[in-house]
């Protein structure tokens, strides 16, 4: 989801992050906008706390309602109406293979916009298939499927967007999730045939 | 396109009826589950606010020096061509390395250009159709101890760049 917010994790992220500061800084100076800028640094450091006040509602609201679908076990019959597909995905894993039942839950959580849960769902997954692949420090077939369909994002609900939308006075804040859907849903089914177009390409490689 | 519209306002309610519905049908105490998992949506909430923060005043130097404005300006002709407003193209470069950097930005857009301008809907669809590739990629492998990444992060970007064009085609075909 939206929210599996890479917090930390990214290298790049740091160097963005104090460039926007120097180049805004630098570009103020040269150009006698910095009373601009001295507004900005505090009205948006409350704009942003004010966002998140406008997430806690709607994240309280979603991810209590997601514990109810998750206790009356309304998400593992979901994920089980998903097996036939996802067996066509992962051509490579046996469908009663641990690894099947991690990357069902994985996508499960990852459409209900529960990142926090799909997350490990998603490392237990890539355990089981580096175990399907002996063990291997390359990736195999179906761990490049998994991280496609991951980044491609499939959400049925996009719980952050809506929150900021209403924040902003959107008419229907939730006008977006039919166009959102539509657009995931093309990023899908693009990463999964990315994905099989490299697959092929590297066996190509690999006979010659 | 009517029709999309009608499914977007019928989804929520319908999710929320099927969830309460078959949770009862099932003996689930639905209350105290939803206050439950309700914590974990707030303390989920309150964990993002220093990034968000960190983010957001970043974003707004860079926009209220003037710099976002140039930057626009210099890539307007390049983009004027396929139909992509210029003022999304930061939120595009944006979406695959980080994602409270993307959600700065998206707010930032609907914040400077409204909800429901053209520029604030397309913002909306970009963030929420696609995840954070470098993080995913990061993460999954990291965890598994896997250090060549293969034709992971190809997969990734080009699919992220398919997302971003699919945004614009829908959104101007249903808003534009």
């Amino acid at each position: 989801m939206q929210l599996s917010l890479g917090m930390g994790d990214e290298p790049m992220i740091n160097i963005i992050w104090v460039a926007l500061f120097l180049i805004g800084m630098g570009y103020a100076a040269v150009n006698g906008t910095m009373d601009d800028v001295n507004k900005a640094l505090f009205t948006s450091a409350s704009d942003a706390v004010q966002i998140c006040f406008g997430l806690i509602s709607v994240l309280i609201f979603w991810l209590g309602l997601m514990k109810i679908a998750e206790k009356s076990g309304l998400l593992d019959k979901l994920s089980h109406l998903f097996k036939p597909v996802m067996k066509k995905i992962f051509p490579e894993v046996p469908p009663d293979h641990p690894a099947m039942g991690y990357i069902l839950s994985n996508t499960i959580a990852n459409m209900f916009g529960l990142g926090n849960a799909a997350t490990p769902m998603g490392i237990k997954a890539m355990e089981e298939l580096k175990q399907l692949n002996r063990g291997k420090k390359t990736p195999s077939r179906s761990m490049i499927t998994l991280l496609a369909l991951n980044t491609s994002g499939l959400t049925l609900i996009p719980t952050t967007v809506i929150a900021i939308r209403m924040k902003y006075g959107a008419e229907v804040p939730t006008d977006i999730v039919g166009p959102t859907l539509i657009a995931t849903c093309c990023t899908t089914a693009a990463a999964l045939c990315i994905d099989r177009y490299f697959y092929h390409r590297r066996k190509r490689k690999g006979r010659k | 396109m009517g029709l999309i519209t009608t499914f977007s306002t019928w989804l929520v309610p319908c999710l929320i009826a099927i969830v309460l519905l078959y949770g009862t049908f099932k003996k689930v105490p639905s209350y105290d589950a939803f206050v439950e998992g309700g914590k974990e949506g707030f303390s989920l909430a309150i964990s993002v606010m220093p990034f968000l923060v960190g983010m957001l005043v970043a974003i707004s130097v860079f926009r209220a020096s003037g710099a976002m404005e140039a930057l626009i300006h210099l890539i307007a002709p390049l983009l004027s061509a396929v139909g992509m407003p210029p003022q999304v193209l930061p939120l595009a470069l944006m979406r695959p390395l980080s994602g409270t950097g993307a959600l700065g930005l998206m707010a930032d857009l609907i914040h400077t250009y409204g909800a429901d301008s053209f520029i604030g809907r397309l913002a909306s669809v970009m963030q929420g159709s696609t995840d954070t590739t470098f993080y995913v990629v990061t993460v999954y492998f990291g965890a598994v101890g896997i250090h060549q990444i293969g034709d992971a992060l190809k997969v990734g970007l080009l699919a992220d760049l398919v997302g971003v064009i699919c945004a614009v085609w829908i959104v101007t075909l249903m808003f534009g």
